[in-house]
Parts: structure tokens; C-alpha cells; sequence
């Protein structure tokens, strides 16, 4: 069997001033095949404006297992969220 | 149903896979870097390569038509669809990817007959109507076992089937169209719409997989999230849908037994011949020889191209290293 062709992760973009958003993965030899691949099957009904392709190993994520220690922080700095002000009702609109 | 028997295996009751099992039943999605008991990863490759392996098989019996298709506008149509077909495959041995298996592998395991495809896919579309029932038969009833699959317990399974289930429902509509056509037609159109669905009736029920009382992997996949309904369940539903569609068309479902049962507010209707099902899913079908023969053809057939584009690949990449 030949060799097989390396995981390219697609992200894009859709009409309305939205940012890239990751859609899925696919195999291809290099980055244009990856490209016009990515728009032959991620974008058959108008789904984007723009593709951007990257090779799958190129991506750095957080192990899950630390999930915990890396997001638990803010879960204390309720603050954060302009909810937590009470603002009288008769301040008005804010 | 496209994956058909799918084997789980059973669950281990180790500390970490007791809090898996909490996560599950939490409503909490699995990602493809997240702990999973060795039978949910095994369990989630061999039923999503299935669902892809039927996905890529599947475009066979309609291919068949497209060069045969009665008019340049529904040529156009089958041909989008059977791409759609080709998207779905990719969609779902992506998802598969992330469980640790490689594409290639999978690709292998067709080839060399391991790999199961749902039973549906070896009968043969012996005429244009049948591209009508495919459709409207078929992928009614994918619909129908993949809506559900979007909740599925692991994320990227659940996320491929929402992309897929946003498609499907044009492959449902131009199936029935195809039919509505036909039965407004002639007389000889509609005996041909007729004789579709009479071929077609009883292999589209088989793809909701055995009756439950013989369904030996079904808990395990209900419990771990990666199955919703039972079998009996969605092929009732599939029933109760589909038969006044049929009757819309002025068709006859091709069963004696159908009756409405008003206590269950739903149809009563006879079983399919399940010794012709297992034959099928052994090999024996009409047409399983053939469609394996077409892939390992269109694989071999396409191996120069694959290598070409490789080697161009590389020798683009040495010229900027230089």
C-alpha cells in the first residue's frame, strides 16, 4: 500500500463577519490538495468564504487530564460576569 | 440503520471506568483525547468504520443510474447526491481517525472483506425507480437512525452525524420525488414504482438491524450513550412514517399483515426474512461480490494517481528546503 497522506485539520469562515471555526479534518498530499479538497467537501452548500488548512500535527492542546488545574481558576471570579453587579432598577439602562 | 450488529464487549468495573460511566450518564460528551474503556474505543471504531465503509459502498447502486438518468437535471441531482455520499464517508473516517485507528487501515479492512457495510448496499438497482426507492426508502431510513446518533456520547461521532443529518434530508426528498413522478405517470411508470418498492420494502427494513430480543449488543451501546433507541423502536417509527407516504403515492406496502393498531397508535406489520438477512451480511447477498470488486478496482485503478500526487508533494516540499 502506498504511503499514506498526512491529517490536515479545516477551518472556515462563513459569510457573515464570523471568525474561522474548525469544521473538520481530511487526508491530503500537501496544503493546496488539503485546500481544494476542504472545499469540495466542507463547503458543497455555501458553508464559507475563506478555508484555512493546517497540518494536524502542528496543533498543541492541553492534555484532558489537566483539564481541572488549567480551567478551574475562573470558576471562583464570578466577578467576571457584569451579573454580578445588582443594579438597582431604578438606576435604568446599563 | 447503517451499522448493523456492531459487537460492544463488555463493560469493565475498574474505578475509572465506573467514573466514565458517571460522565456518560451526566450528559457529559467524550473527546477523542479523553480516558474511554478499551470496549467504547472498539465499540465506537468498528460501528463508525461500518457507518463510513456504508457510506462509500453506498454510492455504488446509485452510481450505477448516473449515466442513465432520464433527464440532464436529474443527472445533475444524483450526481450531488452520490458526492454527498463521498463527504459523508469522509466526515465519518475522520471521526473514526480520532479513536487511534489510521484511514488506510480502515481502507484495508474493506478491501479485504473484515469490515461489514450495512446489508443494504448488495441489492442491485435494477431500474430507475429504484434510485426513486433508494432514496426515499433508504435513506428515510438512515435518517431515522442518525438523527438520534447526533447525541451520541462521543463528540466527534455526534458532530460528523449533524453535518450528515443537515444533508440527508435532500437525499430523502429527491428520492420521493422520483417516485411522485413516477406514480403520476403512465401506467407503466407507476408498475415500475410499484416493483421498487416491492424489492425495496423488506431490505430497508433489515437496515434497523435484528429484532431486540436478538440484539445481543444493544444494552452495552445504549448504556455507554452511543446508541439511543432499540432497534424495534426505530423501525416502528420508520413503519409509521413511511406507510402513508406510501399510500400518498397510491403504492401498496408489500405486506399482508400491515394493519393500523389503534391501542399502540401505530402499524402492526410482519417480519422480514431474517436467514436472508444474515446471508447477506455473510456475503451471500446479490450483489456483495460485485461491490467488493468495484472498491478494491476503483483502489487499485487509483493507486498511480494517490503515488503521483505524493510524489509531487515531496519533490514541491525538497525545491523550497533548497
Amino acid at each position: 500500500m502506498s504511503k499514506e497522506w498526512p491529517l490536515w485539520e479545516i477551518f472556515i469562515r462563513g459569510q457573515h463577519g464570523l471568525s474561522h471555526r474548525h469544521v473538520g479534518s481530511l487526508h491530503a498530499p500537501d496544503a493546496e490538495m488539503a485546500l481544494k479538497n476542504a472545499r469540495d467537501v466542507y463547503t458543497r452548500r455555501n458553508e464559507g468564504m475563506s478555508i484555512w488548512v493546517v497540518e494536524s500535527n502542528k496543533i498543541t492542546a492541553f492534555d484532558p487530564d489537566t483539564a481541572e488545574q488549567n480551567f478551574a481558576a475562573p470558576k471562583s471570579k464570578v466577578y467576571r460576569h457584569p451579573s454580578f453587579f445588582k443594579i438597582p432598577d431604578d438606576v435604568g439602562a446599563m | 440503520m447503517y451499522a448493523q450488529l456492531v459487537e460492544t464487549g463488555a463493560a469493565e468495573t475498574s474505578e475509572k471506568d465506573r467514573e466514565f460511566q458517571a460522565k456518560i450518564d451526566r450528559g457529559v460528551r467524550i473527546e477523542a483525547n479523553d480516558w474511554m474503556p478499551e470496549g467504547y474505543r472498539k465499540t465506537l471504531i468498528r460501528q463508525i468504520g461500518q457507518h463510513a465503509h456504508s457510506e462509500i459502498v453506498g454510492q455504488l447502486p446509485e452510481g450505477n443510474w448516473i449515466t442513465r438518468a432520464p433527464s440532464l437535471q436529474r443527472k445533475a441531482i444524483l450526481l450531488a447526491k452520490v458526492q454527498d455520499e463521498a463527504g459523508h464517508g469522509l466526515y465519518l473516517y475522520c471521526a473514526a481517525e480520532t479513536l487511534g485507528i489510521s484511514r488506510d487501515e480502515m481502507t484495508a479492512q474493506l478491501l479485504a472483506g473484515k469490515a461489514k457495510y450495512s446489508s443494504i448496499f448488495n441489492y442491485p438497482t435494477l431500474t430507475w425507480a429504484d434510485i426513486g426507492a433508494v432514496g426515499w426508502l433508504v435513506d428515510g431510513a438512515a435518517i431515522m437512525n442518525q438523527v438520534p446518533l447526533q447525541r451520541c456520547s462521543y463528540g466527534p461521532y455526534s458532530r460528523a452525524m449533524i453535518r450528515i443529518c443537515k444533508e440527508e434530508s435532500f437525499h430523502q426528498r429527491q428520492g420521493f420525488d422520483i417516485m411522485r413522478q413516477l406514480c403520476q405517470g403512465t401506467e407503466d411508470q407507476k408498475a415500475m414504482a410499484q416493483d421498487a418498492l416491492n424489492r425495496w420494502w423488506w431490505p430497508s427494513l433489515m437496515m434497523f438491524g435484528p429484532s431486540d430480543k436478538d440484539s445481543v449488543h444493544s444494552e452495552q451501546s445504549m448504556k455507554w450513550g452511543i446508541k439511543q433507541n432499540t432497534n424495534d423502536e426505530l423501525r416502528q417509527k420508520f413503519v409509521d412514517q413511511t406507510v402513508p407516504q406510501a399510500e400518498w403515492l397510491g403504492l401498496t406496502v408489500p405486506d399482508p399483515d400491515l394493519a393500523w393498531n389503534e391501542d399502540k397508535g401505530g402499524y402492526d406489520f410482519g417480519e422480514p426474512d431474517w436467514t436472508e438477512f444474515y446471508e447477506v451480511l455473510k456475503g451471500n447477498g446479490p450483489c456483495n461480490r460485485d461491490r467488493l470488486a468495484a472498491r478494491n478496482k476503483a483502489w487499485d485503478d487509483g493507486a498511480w494517481y494517490r503515488d503521483g500526487l505524493t510524489a509531487h508533494a515531496e519533490k514541491q516540499q525538497t525545491i523550497a528546503a533548497e
